[in-house]
C-alpha cells in the first residue's frame, strides 16, 4: 500500500509516532468476515452499515448479519445489551454473512464475552481497553481481566484505548468528555477502514449528510473516524493490512440493499407497473417496521401509508382500499399475522387482491422479535378457519425481495386473492449487492376493472362471482362503476351470481373452485444445481436458508463429494416439477429454521421420505454445520 | 419531506361525491335480496328511513358504499342497491377507513350494532372517530346480542337476565354517545328507530358533516329484548322522558314543555321543572360548540333506565379529517415528485452505486 502523506499530515501530533509514516505489509485475501460487537448504545449497527457501504462502493460482494437485542437500550455493559453486526465481503460471489469472524471488534467486556467463542484461534481481536474496568468486568462475570491473563493467547490481540484516543482527539472541539467518547465507534470504523484499504470519502460524506443540521457533530465524528484510520497507519501494533479485490459479479450497476428496502421498492414498483395507487395499512412491528418507514417516504410515487390502531385495522383498511381499486398491502410479522388471520380469510372469500408481507421472527408469541426464524410457513399455509388457500412467495435473499414483491402483487392482482410474502429477520436486515434492474424491462401489470354487466342469462345483471375461464378469477368491479352495484361479504356466495347461498352443493363447489384457482397459478419449475449429475443427495431449501445451503454445497463439492441443490420460491402452489425432482434423488435433506414445517408439507404431498435438519436458534444456519450434515448424508448418515 | 398544512373542512361531507340529475326513489335503492330480519324488528324501520332518505342526497347510486360488520344489523348492505360489503365482526370502521382514504368520490357508510361496534370492534370505532374519517356510522343499539340468540351486550342494563347471565349481568354498560364524545367524535347524534322524522333529520346532518359521524339508533329486538324502548314510544310518559335537542334553542321538554335542562351544582346538567327555576336558567344547546363539555353532560342525562333520553344532534363541529389530510400529503408529494422528475428507475438506482463493466472478452 502506498502511504498517503496528506492523510498523515492531518494526524493529531501526539499520534505521529516517529514523525514519519511507516510501511505496512499488505496481504491479498479473497474474503474477510468482520464482526463489530459492542453495547446497544455503542452504534455498532451504524458502524457495520457504514463499513458495508464502503465495501459495496469498492465493488466487493458482501452479505451482512445484524444481530441486536429487542430492548432498545438494555442496561449498559451487560450481556443482554450486546449488539453486533457481522459483515462478509469478498472478491467473488458469496452466499452468507459468514459462519465465524476473522476479525472481532469488541467494544466492551460483554461484547468480548458473548462473541469470543465464535472467533477461531488465530483470529484478529481488536479490543477497546477503556471499557475493561473492574466494574464492567464484574457485570459480565469476568473474575480476572482477560486482557491481563493469558486467556486471549490464542488470538492476535490488539488492545486499543479507543475511548481515550477519541476523547483526546476531540478535545480541541470543546465537546464534553462524554459526548466525545460517543464517537468511538467511528474510531473503530476508521481503524478497520485503514486495515482493509477502504477510502474515507464516502463515510465522511455520509457523516456530513447525517449530521447536516449539526455540522459540529459531523466534524467531530469525521475527526474520530480519521483518528482511527491514522491510528492504524501510524502505530506499529498493526503489522499487516489486507486487500480484498472487487468481486467479478455479472455486468451491471450495483447498489447495496437490505431485504426490507428491496421489499418496499418492490411494492412501489408493483404500484407503478399496475398503474394502481398503493395503500399500505399496517401497524409497527419488529422486524417489519422499516417497510412502513420506507414506503411512507414514497407518497410522490402514488403510495399512501396508514399506521392503524392495530394489526387488524391495518389489514382491514388495506382490504377496504383493495375493494376501492387500490393495491392493498399490509406488512407485519408472525404475531401480527395471527391477528390478521380473520381478515385474510375474508379476503379469500371476497376474492380481492391483497398483499401480506410477513417478516418472520422467532416465536411463539412475542418470541424473539429481533431474531430470525422460518416458523410461520404453516401459519401462512393453513392458519385460517375453513378451507382458505393463499399463495405464498418466499424470497431467498435480501435483493430477491424486490422481484418477490412484484411477483406476489402480480398474482394478487391477476387472481384476485390475498398473497403471502414470507421474508424473515435475516433477509429483512441483511444486505447484499443488488444488480439494479432496468425499470423499463419490468412487466406491465395493468389491471382491467369490470365495466359492464356480465350475466350469462342476458338479464343485464352484474354477477360478481362469474369467473374467468382461464384464471378462475372473478371480476373486480370497483365502487363508482354504474350498473355494477353489488354486495359481497364473508357469507358463502352462490357460484356466479354471488348472492348469499347456504346450498350444500354450492358450498362444496365454491370451496373447490377457490382451491382450484390457487392450485392453477403457474409457477416456475424448481431448478436443480447438480454439477456432476452424479449426486444421490438433494438438499432442498426455501427462504433465507439459500445462502448457507449454497455455501455448504460448495464446501461439500470442494471435498470431492456430489450433492444437488434446489430452492423453492413459491411455497404455494409448489413448482410443478418438484415431485419429480424429489423422486429423482435417493436422499433428500431439508434444512429449515423451524421444526420441519416444509418437510411435513413435502412428505404429505409427495410421499417422499425427506429428512429434516432443523435449528431454531434465532440465527441463520452456518455453512460449516450444514456442510457437515450434507457430508454425512452423502455418506449415508441422514438426519433422523 | 416537507410538512403539508392540513386542509380545513370547508367542504361538506359529500362535496366530492358525484351527483345525478335523475330523480331517485326509495325503490331505486332497494336490492333484489329478500329482507330476512325477524318480523317486527326495528331494523325494518331504519331500512325504510334510509331508503327513502338516500334519494334526497342526489348522489350517483354507484358512488355510495355501505360497509357492515357482523350481527343482525350488519345484513343491512344486502338490502340496498348500492355497493356494499358485509365484512367481519367489529372491523367495518377499519375497512371503511381504507376505502374513505383512497376514494374521496365515495359516500361511505358503516352499519354496525352495539356488540359489533362497542364490544369486539370498540377499538376501531374510537379510532375512526378520533381520526375523524369522513364516514357515517349508524350504530343500531338494541342492547342485546340477537344473531347469537340472546346474550347481554355492552349496552345491556346491569342485572339483565339473559341466556349467558341467568343470575343477571354484572357488567356495567357503555353510553355510546358519551363514548363517542370521549373519543373526540366531531358529530354525534341519536334517534329512535320508529321516529322516521327525527332519524331522517339526524341522518341528513350526519351525511352533510365532513368527518366521522356517529348516529346511535335505539332499535327494538322483538325476539330477545322485546319492548326495550317502549317507554320512549308509547304511554303518557313519553314526553317526560324524551329530551329532543334543537340547535340554538333552550332545552325544554314535557307534554307542555314544562321541564327544562339546567346547570347542576355538580358542574353537570340536571332536569328541573321550569316553574321552579325560571326560563332564564335553561341551557341553550349549541351543537357547534368546540368544547364538548356540555354535549358530554347532555349525554349523561340519558339514563340507562330511560328515565330521560336525549335525542337529536349532540355535537357537530368542524375539524380536519384524516382522509383529507392524507390525500393532501400524497397530492403535494406527487406534485413535488413531478417537478423533480422522480421516476422508478431513479428510485431503484439510488445515490450510491458502482458499476461492474464487461471485460474485453465480453465476460464480466
Amino acid at each position: 500500500m502506498s502511504t498517503d502523506t496528506e492523510v498523515g499530515a492531518e494526524l493529531p501530533d501526539h499520534l505521529v509516532a516517529h514523525g514519519e509514516i511507516r510501511q505496512t505489509e499488505v496481504k491479498q485475501t479473497h474474503r474477510v468476515v468482520i464482526r463489530f460487537a459492542g453495547d446497544s448504545g455503542d452504534g455498532m449497527q451504524l458502524t457495520g452499515d457504514r463499513f458495508t457501504s464502503e465495501a459495496a462502493a469498492f465493488g466487493n460482494d458482501l452479505a451482512t448479519l445484524p444481530n441486536f437485542p429487542a430492548e432498545i437500550r438494555a442496561p449498559a455493559g451487560t450481556l443482554p445489551g450486546v449488539s453486533s453486526f457481522q459483515l462478509h465481503f469478498a472478491d467473488y460471489d458469496i452466499l452468507t454473512p459468514g459462519d465465524r469472524p476473522d476479525v472481532l471488534v469488541a467494544m466492551n467486556p460483554a461484547a468480548l464475552k458473548s462473541n469470543l467463542e465464535d472467533l477461531p484461534h488465530g483470529g484478529v481481536l481488536i479490543v477497546n481497553t477503556d471499557e475493561f474496568t473492574k466494574r464492567n468486568l464484574g457485570k459480565v462475570g469476568y473474575e480476572s481481566n482477560p486482557l491481563e491473563d493469558d486467556s486471549l493467547a490464542p488470538y492476535q490481540v490488539h488492545q486499543v484505548a479507543m475511548a481515550t484516543l477519541t476523547r483526546t482527539a476531540l478535545e480541541p472541539t470543546g465537546m464534553s468528555k462524554k459526548d466525545a467518547e460517543r464517537a468511538k465507534n467511528m474510531f473503530a470504523l476508521g481503524l478497520l477502514s485503514w486495515m482493509y484499504h477502504r477510502g474515507t470519502e464516502s463515510t465522511e460524506e455520509f457523516l456530513r449528510e447525517k449530521f447536516a443540521k449539526k455540522p459540529e457533530l459531523a466534524e467531530a465524528n469525521i475527526l474520530a473516524f480519521r483518528t482511527g484510520w491514522n491510528y492504524g497507519e501510524t502505530t506499529e501494533s498493526f503489522a499487516v493490512t489486507y486487500e480484498v479485490a472487487p468481486a467479478a459479479l455479472p455486468t451491471g450497476t450495483y447498489r447495496q440493499i437490505t431485504g426490507n428496502l428491496a421489499l418496499a421498492y418492490g411494492v412501489v414498483a408493483a404500484g407503478q407497473l399496475s398503474k394502481l395507487p398503493v395503500f399500505l395499512g399496517t401497524y409497527p412491528i419488529t422486524p417489519a417496521s422499516d417497510v412502513l418507514h420506507e414506503l411512507s417516504k414514497h407518497k410522490g410515487m402514488g403510495v399512501t401509508t396508514f399506521q392503524a390502531e392495530d394489526e387488524i385495522a391495518g389489514i382491514g383498511a388495506a382490504l377496504g382500499a383493495s375493494f376501492g381499486g387500490s393495491l392493498g398491502v399490509t406488512s407485519t410479522s408472525g404475531p401480527g399475522v395471527a391477528l390478521k388471520s380473520e381478515t385474510i380469510g375474508l379476503a379469500v372469500a371476497l376474492e380481492l387482491p391483497l398483499l401480506i408481507l410477513d417478516i418472520q421472527r422467532g416465536g411463539p408469541s412475542t418470541g424473539l422479535p429481533t431474531k430470525t426464524e422460518q416458523a410461520d410457513l404453516l401459519q401462512a399455509m393453513y392458519g385460517r378457519n375453513g378451507e382458505a388457500p393463499v399463495p405464498i412467495i418466499a424470497p431467498a435473499s435480501p435483493s430477491e425481495c424486490f422481484q418477490a414483491a412484484i411477483t406476489a402483487a402480480r398474482i394478487a392482482l391477476t387472481y384476485r386473492t390475498p398473497v403471502f410474502l414470507l421474508s424473515d429477520g435475516a433477509i429483512a436486515n441483511g444486505s447484499e449487492p443488488w444488480n439494479v434492474p432496468d425499470a423499463s424491462t419490468l412487466p406491465d401489470m395493468s389491471v382491467e376493472f369490470a365495466t359492464e354487466a356480465n350475466a350469462p342469462d342476458g338479464s343485464g345483471e352484474f354477477w360478481p362471482y362469474l369467473r374467468d375461464d382461464d384464471t378462475l378469477a372473478r371480476p373486480w368491479a370497483v365502487p363508482g362503476t354504474a350498473g355494477l352495484e353489488h354486495r359481497i361479504g364473508g357469507l358463502e356466495k352462490a357460484d356466479g351470481r354471488g348472492s348469499i347461498s347456504y346450498d350444500p352443493d354450492n358450498h362444496d363447489r365454491m370451496v373447490r373452485l377457490r382451491q382450484a384457482k390457487i392450485d392453477g397459478i403457474p409457477v416456475d419449475d424448481v431448478e436443480v444445481d447438480d454439477p456432476s449429475g452424479q449426486a444421490e443427495v438433494l438438499v432442498l431449501g426455501w427462504g433465507s436458508t439459500f445462502g448457507p445451503i449454497g455455501a455448504a454445497c460448495r464446501r461439500v463439492r470442494a471435498a470431492g463429494l456430489d450433492v444437488a441443490q434446489a430452492h423453492v420460491r413459491s411455497m404455494n402452489p409448489l413448482p410443478g416439477n418438484l415431485g419429480d425432482v424429489l423422486h429423482r434423488y435417493r436422499r433428500v435433506v431439508v434444512p429449515e429454521m423451524n421444526l420441519g414445517q416444509f418437510a411435513m408439507m413435502l412428505r404429505a404431498r409427495y410421499l417422499v421420505d425427506v429428512r429434516s435438519y432443523t435449528k431454531v436458534a434465532g440465527l441463520p444456519f452456518q455453512a460449516e454445520e450444514l456442510a457437515g450434515v450434507l457430508t454425512d448424508a452423502v455418506k449415508g448418515d441422514l438426519p433422523a | 419531506m416537507t410538512a403539508v398544512e392540513l386542509p380545513t373542512p370547508s367542504l361538506g361531507g359529500l362535496d366530492l361525491v358525484p351527483t345525478t340529475e335523475e330523480t331517485q326513489k326509495a325503490k331505486d335503492f332497494t336490492s333484489d335480496q329478500e329482507v330476512r330480519w325477524c318480523p317486527g324488528c326495528g331494523d325494518y324501520a331504519v331500512l325504510a328511513s334510509v331508503r327513502s332518505f338516500l334519494p334526497e342526497l342526489g348522489l350517483k347510486r354507484e358512488n355510495i358504499v355501505f360497509v357492515s360488520g357482523i350481527g343482525c344489523s350488519s345484513r343491512f348492505p344486502y338490502y340496498l342497491d348500492t355497493y356494499g360489503m358485509h365484512s367481519i365482526h367489529g372491523r367495518a370502521p377499519a375497512i371503511a377507513t381504507g376505502l374513505a382514504v383512497t376514494r374521496p368520490d365515495l359516500s361511505v357508510w358503516v352499519v354496525t350494532g352495539d356488540g359489533d361496534a362497542l364490544s369486539i370492534g370498540g377499538n376501531h370505532l374510537i379510532h375512526a372517530l378520533r381520526r375523524n374519517m369522513n364516514i357515517t356510522i349508524l350504530l343500531f343499539n338494541n342492547r342485546i346480542y340477537g344473531l347469537t340468540k340472546g346474550q347481554y351486550s355492552p349496552t345491556s342494563e346491569v342485572g339483565k337476565v339473559t341466556k349467558s347471565t341467568p343470575m343477571g349481568s354484572v357488567d356495567a354498560p357503555f353510553n355510546p354517545v358519551s363514548l363517542a364524545l370521549g373519543a373526540e367524535a366531531t358529530f354525534v347524534g341519536r334517534a329512535l328507530d320508529s321516529d322516521r322524522k327525527g332519524l331522517t333529520e339526524v341522518l341528513r346532518q350526519a351525511a352533510a358533516h365532513r368527518g366521522a359521524s356517529l348516529v346511535e339508533i335505539f332499535q327494538d329486538c322483538p325476539i330477545f329484548n322485546d319492548g326495550s324502548f317502549d317507554v320512549l314510544r308509547k304511554g303518557d310518559e313519553v314526553q317526560q322522558r324524551l329530551i329532543p335537542l334543537t340547535d340554538g334553542e333552550p332545552i325544554r321538554f314535557g307534554n307542555d314543555g314544562e321541564y327544562g335542562v339546567v346547570r347542576a351544582a355538580s358542574g353537570g346538567l340536571e332536569v328541573k321543572l321550569i316553574s321552579e327555576v325560571g326560563e332564564d336558567a335553561l341551557v341553550v344547546h349549541h351543537a357547534d360548540e368546540t368544547d364538548p363539555t356540555q354535549a358530554f353532560a347532555l349525554s349523561r342525562l340519558s339514563d340507562q333506565d330511560l328515565t330521560h333520553t336525549v335525542t337529536g344532534i349532540f355535537r357537530n363541529v368542524e375539524r380536519p379529517t384524516y382522509d383529507d389530510g392524507a390525500r393532501a400529503q400524497v397530492t403535494a408529494a406527487t406534485e413535488q415528485a413531478q417537478q423533480r422528475g422522480d421516476n422508478l428507475q431513479a428510485l431503484l438506482t439510488g445515490k450510491d452505486t458502482w458499476a461492474v463493466a464487461p471485460t474485453p472478452d465480453g465476460e464480466a
